[in-house]
């Protein structure tokens, strides 16, 4: 028997597979796939003061191996997050879950972050200063370590649950950006959120998205995940949780040798919805196959030789 | 929503570039006519979303026009080969509120849906009439199927090379009817929701990412709020349309 227990912040999930914030809603439309309680946790869609349509369509261009999406944050709100999803989802999720926060102030970020970490279905705060589809907000936060350090320092105080800041690769050096999340109080820092990209139509000789210029994820940006994983996690002591193209078990355990200790999965579950389903259920023969009995063990081995 | 791998029974030109599959397999039925299913491609990050043309227990047949890598590399699959599909997607067209005289508009490749709902709304009693629009003779397909089904079936080509010159609204205008369902590209859905008299039901497109509701990648406003037209539509009552 092969142990895939992980300790993230001082919660055990059962394993370390996370569907990433924008790519699984708040987990209605899985739930009626499978049950979603097998997961480590989730993180649902990124939560902000007021509700948000987010930016005009098309959002969604293809590439190879990937995609571009500049949805912009659609959510319906704190109020509603905490009046109407929590209990809904509360019914059909046992677990902790991961709370998704965004914003376009410290202030913001902070009074969306105590409110949702004072419920009690929500395990850790997620803390997106890395969405590059909004204006004024959200990527602007995670793109200098100053500002990054401040609304760590700001929400870090508001909150009683572990707070995770999930950073943006569209930076110069990534290990200095772990490094002020960490100084500014941070319990883990999660990466990396979609890297900036742009299609243009050849026919209409204009952008595809409406946008212009949308957030890359998919199996494209999977060896960016575990170079910067690695580095991130080797210039902090918080937990890392890993994420950007993870597509199987493998992956997961590449990130996990990396440095991650957990790991989430975003694009995927949108190709398949039984993505994480699958990754969970392939893990221990994929452990096994390369003499792993427990998960915790081989975080950041990759850096042990 | 399941997912579903069926096999490709039949896969033939009707135009130049619209194409009939049919696919089969166990339980592969879409009991709801104006429903989607969201084919994976080889090779493509992004599945193919495509409206059902007509289903039975075990079988959809899909009509799609070659646009683009997607579209092209489906149409050159060969019977007998495998699809991973999602199927039985979005809402799809109620027929309770359709009335004795429904009247079904389809534009171009916002026709297929029509077949499936004119045989439902014959099968429960009603009196459908069907108009299809296109821009010219060379690309009408399936006419002859409307007109098996028993629904009035007429024709209208924006060169009138072939029935009514003109648009599917120049042929409403001497139309009785109860109540509305159409199909087809925008600005044609525009058209017809400033001509309609009664209310209806319209078919919306837009570019998806999962096609059943999980990642918002192709909300609209509407009346009622943000709806994604993957799960929430892609049909909306004209009542709820910001136009």
């Amino acid at each position: 028997m092969v142990n895939t227990k992980v300790d993230l912040c001082g919660i055990t999930l059962d394993n370390p597979v996370i569907p990433a914030s924008g790519t699984f809603g708040y987990g209605y439309e899985f739930a009626e796939l499978y049950d979603i309680n097998m997961l480590g946790t989730f993180s649902f869609k990124g939560t902000t003061r007021e509700m948000r349509f987010g930016n005009p369509t098309p959002r969604i261009a293809e590439c190879k191996s990937g995609m571009l999406n500049a949805v912009g944050l659609q959510n319906p709100g704190v109020d509603k997050v905490i009046s109407e999803e929590l209990p809904k989802l509360k019914k059909i999720f046992r677990k902790p879950v991961m709370a998704n926060v965004s914003g376009f102030s410290v202030e913001e970020y902070a009074e969306v972050s105590e409110r949702l970490s004072a419920c009690e279905e929500v395990g850790w705060i997620e803390l997106n200063v890395s969405c590059p589809n909004v204006h004024g907000g959200g990527m602007s936060f995670g793109t200098s370590c100053e500002s990054v350090r401040t609304v760590t320092e700001a929400v870090k105080k508001k909150v009683k649950k572990p707070l995770i800041v999930k950073l943006s690769p569209n930076v110069t050096d990534i290990a200095s950006m772990a490094k002020a999340c960490e100084d500014g109080g941070a319990d883990g820092i999660s990466l990396i959120n979609t890297l900036m990209g742009m299609r243009i139509d050849l026919k209409k000789r204009a952008p595809l998205l409406k946008n212009v210029t949308g957030g890359l994820s998919g199996g494209a940006i999977f060896p960016v995940a575990v170079r910067m994983v690695y580095q991130a996690s080797s210039a902090v002591r918080i937990p890392v949780v890993g994420m950007g193209g993870v597509e199987s078990a493998e992956d997961v355990i590449e990130l996990m040798l990396a440095g991650a200790t957990a790991v989430e999965v975003g694009a995927a579950n949108l190709i398949d919805p039984f993505a994480c389903k699958i990754i969970i259920e392939d893990l221990p023969a994929v452990m096994e196959r390369y003499g792993i009995t427990s998960l915790k063990e081989i975080i950041g081995g990759a850096k042990n030789g | 929503m399941k997912n579903i791998i069926l096999t490709i029974s039949e896969n033939i030109p009707l135009t130049e570039n619209v194409w009939k599959a049919v696919l089969t397999g166990e339980n592969a039925g879409v009991p709801v006519p104006g429903r989607f299913v969201n084919i994976k491609i080889d090779g493509l990050f992004l599945r193919r979303p495509i409206s059902v043309c007509d289903s039975d227990d075990n079988s959809v047949t899909v009509i799609y026009k070659v646009v683009g890598k997607g579209t092209d590399a489906l149409s050159k699959m060969k019977i007998g080969e495998k699809l991973d599909v999602l199927s039985d997607l979005g809402n799809g067209y109620d027929t309770t509120p359709s009335g004795d005289k429904p009247l079904l508009i389809g534009g171009g490749v916002g026709t297929p849906p029509m077949y499936m709902l004119a045989k439902k709304l014959i099968s429960e009693g009603k009196t459908p009439t069907v108009i299809l629009g296109f821009n010219t003779k060379k690309e009408i397909f399936f006419e002859n199927e409307f007109r098996k089904t028993g629904a009035k079936t007429i024709i209208a080509t924006a060169d009138g090379s072939v029935g009514i010159k003109g648009f599917v609204t120049d042929a409403m205008k001497d139309i009785e009817y109860s109540y509305i369902y159409t199909c087809g590209p925008e600005p044609m859905l525009k058209a017809v929701y400033r001509a309609s008299k009664t209310s209806g039901q319209f078919s919306f497109e837009e570019r998806m990412g999962c096609g059943f509701g999980a990642c918002m990648g192709c909300s609209c406003k509407t009346v009622t709020g943000y709806k994604r037209i993957c799960k929430d539509g892609p049909v909306l009552s004209k009542e709820e349309i910001l136009w």
